[in-house]
């Protein structure tokens, strides 16, 4: 909801989201799809369409948007056809877009987000459809030329469509992450917003509530999370002024600038467009049999939701904790290994302060850390084991990164290993207490709190690595005494 | 020995393997004759040099024993094949001067098989045309004049180079394409053999598309045999093409010389209205008891919705065209002209690089396809073109083969139908329900005019049933007896 | 359906054809011609036809695998470009 000068209005929006499929080779040629090779050097004569060029189907991709579907819940078509969308654009060599228009091949299905306070939101998915991507062109190189790559030229893109069942920037955000885990479990897309390999149109309207939905207006290609909720909550506030103060808003294809953070009319995309679409005489249409779907079907990962529910009730991890953990693949993927046959707990709440912390701090993803999840296996076995204890285990960690050496040889060397001898940590206690009249009189006067204060001396005094259970123990005693 | 250029590929083919000439002298000669006899404009491009090198590289192979089934052969190419190296044209300007890369897979399959390339035939421009005369390089002449005129006839279209390539002598073959009779109905006009495959046996790989789910290369020649002999060399599954059959190619030749005693034969009775000329139903009756006579049995049937083939046929393949012709663009090669802005130089490069016939049908597909229009034509003409393929499936139920004239008319004089669309038109009317269905069909000359012009019989079998259609064919060559050379002032 | 000038000019534009003030009646005409033979296919009852969109009915599409099979071939595609710098092909500056 936003308030206006006149009341409550809600806003509607509607994603089209376009996700690279993960294959080798184009959707129709035989050329890479591989990132950032040279201009023009992953081309096919295809991709170029140079006369008389044909396409052929991918059966990578087909198979990829199958799975898809599958793990939406969604009706898979078992007739489904290629079109062709035509117009002119100087990197759409074809002048048409191979697509799928009236027959895709993937039907309804439904995505469930988790907003704050465990609030549930089913968004529902109209249609998946395979399609080419266009290549790319270059603007800022001369003022009286573009520059054409075709690298992009051909390349599978399912464009996944939702219904206009999101009402909040924030939902969106939820829905385009959590589609984008889902392509990852499933291996579909990976995902990449700054690439483009995940590109989000975002449909936008607003209404008073309970009112017909109101005229959209379309932002195209928004490549990140951030400038998704940015965009739509700037449209959504032009809907409401144009509207309050009596103007109408015109449906209209719009671009998001991020620096200056507003939404813009494309003018080029102003004239009318008629797409003529047709099916390809090239291509028959595209029939999937019953045994195909099936065995990919029964190739289906474990999905998000299915892990954070294992994490929660069988690991005993805390919702959010887990939530936080299977929301990107990568950390369940560093996790689940890590904890193999170890405290769950103790691993989640490690892994997060170590690994997931050094990450963020160097700017890796986490399969780039280069400490693998059985090497810091190890360390948490010393941690588990009483040799070190979490706060020594966190330096470990990085000197791990750092160095590549295994967690008990950094031990040993520094000799972190935590000190449990009762003997010798008496001997430091009776030192302190000797020297420290003053805080022994406030813990008598009933001051407890003060018990931190002497750890603490204590932990100064041997570098950390005493064993904070056995020195409050002998703490206590030794107070309480006489 | 008659002149090397008057000899048929089988001809050619048993003098070379007796030693009788080598394929250097044999493409000499045809060099020679195409050279003296440009008056035709039957080429638009000719690579002398290229053919001479696969000819002797023909005469090393067969000293070697390596024998292909067109070795040393010389054969022209219809300028909508891509041939690597060698200007393509589509005989239109919007491809100026585009050099292919890549080899078309038929004209690769060829030359493995060791024919030799003479040159580039003209055609009308991206095959839109029943007379040759809308090629950017100019009319093509029928080899043909009406009896003691010298009357300028057009050779039909859109294969007219070939056509009239073929029946001069300067080539012992050639390749044509067909997608509403662009090989059958010149065929007919120069009084040679045109054959169109079922839509899938020949790869379409390399061809420059004008309607996909129509067009077929094929094999223009003197002869049936060679037709045979061509087509076995021309198809084959090609990977790279989704429409390629896997349909196994059986040895076309070998079904020659079997006789088609038993083999039922229709008569369609539409094919009798519209526009033909009594001349010619007077042949295609003859045809009929040509065939009878060796032991056909003539079955007369029905093709309800043949008069609907031909404005199908005109909203189907302009639909088609309209895209496919969307690339020449002007921005990734061939002719460019520059505007003040992007969407005025690709309104200007198309509007100078497309002939008037093209740009008109261009207009008509994307009329069809536009929003609002497209269940009424496009659509409309999709569920036509359904029951008119079915009228054949009933037919072929029971007969083996459909025997139908080829044209309406004999070739008729340069310009005289130019200004008359639908006139012009309907040269395809009886070529066309066989293109739509996808099956094939072959023209075979049969007789001479009044006037002295060839004319030919179609004949149209089920789908991948070609054998049939040679032998049929033969019977009715046979029958003719003849194997026209062409009468006129122009060679 | 008969089309007008207006139409003409609208189609035109779709087409990326240049069509010249003085031409477009003309063209009119010519489509009207034509348009109005092929309408006669409004007497064929297809109450309930499928259409017919490809040269093989009924045959099924066939699929690659999913392998890499073109190397570079920026040089056979620059080739024929009219214009084209820094491997780029170059065109008139499109305006976003
Ligand atoms: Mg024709
Ligand atoms: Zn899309």
């Amino acid at each position: 909801m936003i308030q206006g000068k006149t009341g409550k209005w809600e806003i509607i929006i509607g994603l089209e989201v376009h996700a690279q499929v993960t294959t080798e080779s184009k959707l129709f040629s035989g050329a890479a799809t591989s990132f950032g090779s040279d201009p023009n050097t992953q081309v096919s004569l295809v991709d170029a369409a140079l006369p008389g060029m044909l396409p052929v189907l991918n059966k990578k991709a087909v198979e990829q948007a199958v799975l898809t579907g599958l793990a939406i819940n969604a009706k898979i078509n078992r007739h489904s056809v290629f079109d062709r969308k035509n117009y002119f654009y100087p990197d759409l060599p074809q002048g048409y877009q191979i697509s799928q228009f009236s027959d895709p091949i993937v039907g309804e299905g439904e995505i469930e987000i988790l907003m704050e306070k465990e609030e549930r939101r089913i968004i529902r998915i109209t249609r998946i459809h395979l399609e080419q991507d266009a290549g790319k062109s270059v603007h800022d190189q001369s003022p009286v030329s573009s520059y054409v790559d075709l690298n992009r030229s051909g390349i599978p893109l399912m464009e996944i469509v939702s219904e206009p069942d999101m009402r909040s920037a924030a939902e969106a955000a939820a829905y385009v992450a959590k589609l984008r885990s889902i392509l990852q479990y499933l291996g579909t897309c990976d995902g990449n917003m700054e690439r483009g390999n995940l590109r989000c149109d975002a449909n936008v309207s607003v209404r008073r509530p309970g009112d017909p939905l109101g005229t959209r207006c379309e932002i195209k290609n928004v490549n990140s999370l951030r400038f998704l909720q940015q965009a739509i909550d700037y449209e959504a506030r032009r809907h409401v002024e144009v509207i309050e103060s009596g103007g109408q808003i015109v449906q209209e294809t719009r671009l998001f600038d991020s620096e200056s953070g507003v939404t813009r009319s494309m003018r080029s995309k102003e004239e009318a467009h008629d797409y003529r679409y047709f099916p390809d005489p090239d291509l028959m249409p595209l029939d999937l049999d019953e045994e195909l779907i099936e065995s990919l079907r029964a190739r289906l990962p474990e999905l998000p939701d299915k892990k954070l529910q294992r994490f929660v009730q069988s690991l005993g991890l805390a919702a959010d904790v887990a939530g936080e953990l299977v929301a990107d693949k990568e950390k369940a993927d560093y996790f689940e290994p890590a904890a193999e046959g170890r405290d769950a707990k103790l691993v989640a709440n490690m892994v997060r302060k170590d690994v997931f912390g050094y990450a963020n701090g160097k700017g890796l993803t986490i399969s780039e850390v280069p400490v693998k999840p059985d090497q810091y296996g190890a360390l948490i076995d010393l941690v588990a084991g009483g040799t070190i204890n979490a706060a020594i285990a966190s330096k470990v960690f990085n000197e791990m990164a750092e160095t590549g050496k295994d967690a008990g040889t950094i031990v040993a060397e520094r000799g972190l290993k935590q000190v449990s001898d009762e003997g010798e940590l008496e001997t430091i206690l009776d030192t302190i207490i000797a020297s420290s009249g003053q805080q022994v009189n406030q813990f008598k006067s009933g001051n407890e709190k003060i018990i931190g204060w002497f750890v603490g001396q204590v932990m100064q005094k041997t570098k950390g690595q005493a064993n904070p259970k056995i020195v409050n123990e002998l703490l206590i005693k030794k107070l309480t005494s006489d | 020995m008659a002149a090397l250029t008057e000899l048929t590929i089988a001809e050619a083919r048993d003098g070379l393997s007796r030693k009788e000439f080598s394929a250097k002298e044999l493409t000499e000669a045809h060099i020679k004759k195409m050279e003296s006899t440009r008056i035709l404009n039957a080429y638009v491009l000719e690579t002398p040099e290229r053919a001479l090198e696969d000819a002797i590289a023909s005469d090393l192979r067969r000293g070697n024993n390596e024998i292909g089934s067109l070795e040393g052969i010389p054969v022209g190419i219809k300028d909508l094949f891509c041939t690597e190296g060698f200007r393509t044209t589509a005989c239109s300007h919007i491809l100026d001067e585009f050099v292919p890369p890549y080899e078309s897979y038929v004209t690769a399959r060829m030359r493995a098989a060791g024919s030799v390339m003479l040159g580039k035939t003209n055609l009308d421009e991206f095959a839109m045309g029943s007379s040759n005369e809308t090629s950017y390089f100019g009319a093509v002449r029928n080899p043909w004049a009406p009896s003691g005129t010298d009357q300028i006839l057009v050779p039909g279209g859109s294969s007219g180079g070939s056509a009239s390539a073929v029946a001069a002598g300067l080539c012992l073959g050639a390749t044509g394409t067909d997608t509403g009779g662009s090989i059958r109905q010149p065929a007919s006009f120069c009084g040679i053999v045109g054959m169109k495959p079922t839509y899938g046996r020949c790869s379409r790989w390399g061809i420059i598309a004008f309607a996909s789910s129509l067009d077929q290369a094929g094999p223009m020649t003197r002869t049936v045999r060679d037709s045979a002999i061509m087509l076995g060399a021309m198809a084959g599954f090609d990977p790279h093409d989704s429409t390629s059959s896997k349909h196994v190619v059986p040895d076309f030749e070998d079904s020659l010389g079997k006789g088609i005693k038993g083999l039922k034969i229709g008569i369609p009775a539409e094919y009798r209205s519209g526009g033909i000329d009594p001349e010619i139903s007077g042949l295609w009756e003859k045809g009929s008891k040509w065939l009878k006579d060796q032991g056909a049995q003539i079955i007369d049937i029905t093709l309800p919705q043949t008069k609907y083939a031909l404005p199908t046929y005109y909203i189907i393949a302009p639909a088609e065209a309209s895209s496919n012709l969307a690339r020449y663009d002007g921005m990734r090669y061939g002719l460019r002209v520059n505007g003040s802005d992007l969407t005025e130089t690709y309104m200007k490069t198309r509007a100078e690089g497309f002939g008037p016939e093209v740009r008109r049908r261009i207009m008509i597909g994307t009329y069809v396809l536009s929003a609002g229009y497209y269940d009424a034509y496009y659509l409309k003409a999709q569920k036509v073109r359904r029951l008119i393929s079915e009228d054949f499936e009933t037919a072929f139920k029971s007969v083996d083969a459909i025997l139908t004239p080829t044209s309406p008319t004999p070739a008729f004089e340069l310009g005289s139908k130019s200004d008359d669309l639908i006139a012009m038109y309907l040269n395809d009317v009886f070529t066309v329900p066989a293109s739509l269905a996808g099956l094939p069909a072959i023209s075979v000359p049969c007789g001479l005019s009044s006037n002295g012009l060839p004319l030919g019989l179609q004949i149209i079998t089920p789908a991948f049933d070609e054998i049939t259609l040679f032998r049929v064919g033969e019977a009715l060559e046979n029958a003719a007896g003849w194997s026209p050379r062409p009468v006129g002032a122009q060679v | 359906m008969s089309v007008d000038k207006s139409t003409v000019t609208r189609i035109a534009q779709l087409a990326r054809i240049d069509v010249p003030e003085h031409e477009a009646d003309e063209l009119a005409e010519e489509l009207n011609n034509i348009l109005g033979w092929v309408e006669q296919l409004n007497e064929v009852d297809t109450e309930g036809v499928v259409p017919m969109s490809s040269g093989m009915p009924g045959a099924e599409l066939r699929q690659r695998q999913d392998q890499i099979t073109e190397q570079d071939n920026r040089d056979l595609i620059l080739i024929n470009a009219p214009e084209s710098r820094d491997g780029f092909i170059l065109v008139p500056k499109v305006i976003e």
